[in-house]
């Protein structure tokens, strides 16, 4: 705590004619900074990591914070005293460095909950992350978690199908469900995409998946794209006995013509559609209301996050995102894979599923979860691994994961040397022969490839893949770690 | 004969291993038991995709704790329906998931009939799509004991 630092001047004002005489007054003395605050079980609750500019107090810096993502503007204003405005006033509690990271402090801001709209993310970030990313004395401020209270949390739907009932819709237990984006992401017609996805799914794969950007452009219309692969799904489920979906990306120009190509896809039996991150959370929260109509599981592409994501010191934290996704209400969202071509530390990817999946969220600081969260029974979205994995990884995946995902190997299954089918059975096989494994008490973190090796004896297009793969990992630091103090802050 | 890549139907955790022995069985029973599931025995001749519910083998066991006991329900499950297909389901009671959590298929028939696929084209280009279980084709009675 940085109390020591605290000047009786600086402390909030109470004189109210003091207070609102018209000049400009420090954001701690206008009530935003507030140190023996006893957060409300009803409270939005905020850690901000910033940085502030040079000369600036840290706790003033956390105090304009506040202040700015809440009430406050530049100067005093008298029509303050026309409301309750001490209830409106965000409060930032505590201060503390941020470990080993000079310069950057941890800030706790609790926001009433009268602040925010019922059931709308829109509102909810416009407040959180509206103003004060941009403002001058930071240099840079992250949103670094988030606590939405059980009273807030019971206004937002979540999930229209979940990860249970989406199970039980396509009778798969027990295993996580594997996928594939087809590719090359561009440029084939529907005839030839159609041809990619019947492959992958009579392989052995249980979805094929559009990519972030493929739409309606001018090598495959949406529709035409819709019926061939709707044709290849109903004929690898023929041929299979099992129900298949390919992720139908709905994404528009407009939100009309998203409604537009949901119908279609409904009209044509597709199981699941996809939208991408990069429509908004209006849209978000419109599509997740259709296909709660239409029982339609929804997919979710992270598309765009990186840019704001990635840096430790600047932007939003993945599992902020993760949290109002879930509240917004997705079936799918891509979370990540640890081990593939995508940035992502193992246990802070590790509580971005665990977000998706708990019904209550402990504080785990290692997987940079501040807050105790409290899910109200909402719906769990089922977590997407992609992005540069392959079969020999199988082991590492079941063990970071569990069996609540999603794994897709786009390039694993198309690239197989064998063919697409051959590419499909090699992953189904690794998947199945290593949960078999881990059920029956294997200790398949260190045995994994050794169990995968002996499969592959009698499974020749796993061997292929083992032999084209087997090899390959993506080691570079990561540039999103938590960092944590090692004696843990409590929670709020 | 199916013409996917194991020629068999593919539901399940194990189809694309080799059938699992009963003492490979054993194990994953066990697994499930240490966690707490129920298990019980489901038996069909027609595992048309969306056919949900296959004819239960009895109550779920839900206070059978002995792996022995529930091999020895399949074992007399499969002696009454030797040529159906039969699956192993547990499940797992804690809120929040209330499902099945394990699902695997442990006996099918010698030969495996799978499906057609039938299309009505429609307006616009748009097909209507039936998955077709051809072991459907003869009446139920006719279909081996049980039916189902």
């Amino acid at each position: 705590m940085l109390n020591s630092l605290e000047k009786p001047a600086d402390t909030a004002i109470k004189d109210a004619k003091k207070r609102y005489t018209a000049g400009v007054l420090k954001y701690r003395q206008m009530g935003y900074w507030d140190a023996d605050y006893a957060p409300k079980d009803t409270d939005t609750l905020c850690l901000f990591r910033i940085t502030p500019q040079d000369g600036v107090d840290p706790i003033e810096a956390a105090a304009a914070v506040a202040g700015e993502s809440s009430t406050a503007t530049w100067t005093v204003v008298w029509t303050d005293r026309l409301t309750a405005c001490d209830s409106y006033r965000a409060k930032a509690y505590k201060v503390e460095p941020v470990p080993n990271n000079p310069g950057q402090y941890f800030a706790w801001i609790a926001y009433d909950i009268i602040l925010f709209e019922e059931g709308s993310i829109a509102n909810m970030t416009a407040s959180l992350i509206g103003n004060v990313f941009g403002f001058k004395p930071l240099k840079a401020a992250r949103l670094e978690d988030v606590r939405v209270p059980v009273a807030y949390v019971k206004t937002f739907k979540g999930p229209p199908t979940g990860l249970i009932v989406e199970r039980e819709r396509l009778d798969k237990f027990g295993r996580p469900l594997l996928g594939a984006t087809t590719k090359p992401k561009l440029g084939l017609s529907g005839r030839n995409y159609g041809r990619v996805v019947y492959e992958g799914l009579k392989g052995g794969l249980d979805f094929m998946k559009d990519d972030e950007n493929i739409n309606s452009q001018p090598f495959m219309h949406w529709r035409d794209r819709y019926l061939y692969v709707m044709d290849a799904v109903n004929k690898a489920s023929a041929a299979t006995g099992e129900v298949k979906g390919s992720y139908l990306n709905v994404t528009g120009a407009t939100v009309e013509d998203m409604y537009q190509r949901a119908e279609f896809a409904k009209e044509l039996g597709s199981v699941i559609i996809m939208i991408d991150l990069v429509v908004g959370w209006s849209t978000i929260q419109s599509m997740s209301n259709w296909s709660r109509k239409n029982d339609m599981i929804l997919h979710l592409h992270r598309a765009g996050h990186g840019t704001y994501t990635r840096q430790k010191n600047h932007g939003i934290s993945f599992r902020v995102i993760a949290k109002w996704l879930r509240l917004a209400g997705v079936d799918h969202m891509h979370t990540g894979t640890a081990v593939g071509k995508l940035e992502g530390d193992p246990m802070t990817v590790q509580g971005y599923y665990n977000v998706c999946r708990d019904s209550f969220t402990k504080q785990d600081l290692p997987r940079g979860l501040f807050f105790d969260q409290d899910w109200a029974d909402l719906r769990k979205v089922m977590p997407v691994a992609s992005g540069g994995i392959h079969a020999g990884q199988m082991h590492q995946l079941l063990d970071l994961f569990g069996d609540d995902v999603v794994l897709q190997f786009g390039g694993g299954t198309i690239g197989h040397p064998g063919g697409i089918q051959a590419g499909a059975v090699a992953n189904r096989v690794a998947l199945e022969v290593m949960v078999k494994a881990r059920n029956e008490g294997r200790d398949i973190k260190n045995e994994g490839p050794e169990i995968l090796r002996r499969a592959a004896k009698t499974c020749s297009p796993l061997q292929q893949a083992l032999d084209t793969w087997g090899e390959i990992s993506f080691n570079y630091a990561s540039t999103d770690t938590s960092d944590y103090a090692v004696t843990p802050a409590a929670s709020n | 004969m199916m013409t996917n890549p194991v020629g068999r139907i593919t539901q399940g955790q194990f189809s694309y291993l080799p059938d699992l022995t009963d003492e490979e069985i054993s194990m994953q029973i066990q697994y499930g038991l240490n966690k707490g599931y129920a298990w019980s025995v489901e038996y069909t001749d027609d595992p048309h995709p969306r056919n949900t519910y296959w004819e239960m083998f009895g109550q779920p066991m839900f206070d059978l704790k002995d792996a022995a006991g529930v091999l020895m329900e399949l074992q007399h499950c499969r002696k009454t329906f030797p040529q159906h297909y039969i699956r192993l389901m547990a499940f797992d009671s804690t809120r929040g998931i209330e499902t099945i959590v394990m699902s695997f298929i442990v006996n099918r028939p010698d030969k495996e009939p799978g499906f057609g696929l039938v299309r009505q084209e429609a307006a616009g280009r748009t097909i209507r799509y039936t998955v077709h279980s051809y072991a459907t084709d003869r009446p139920e009675r006719e279909r081996g004991s049980g039916g189902a």
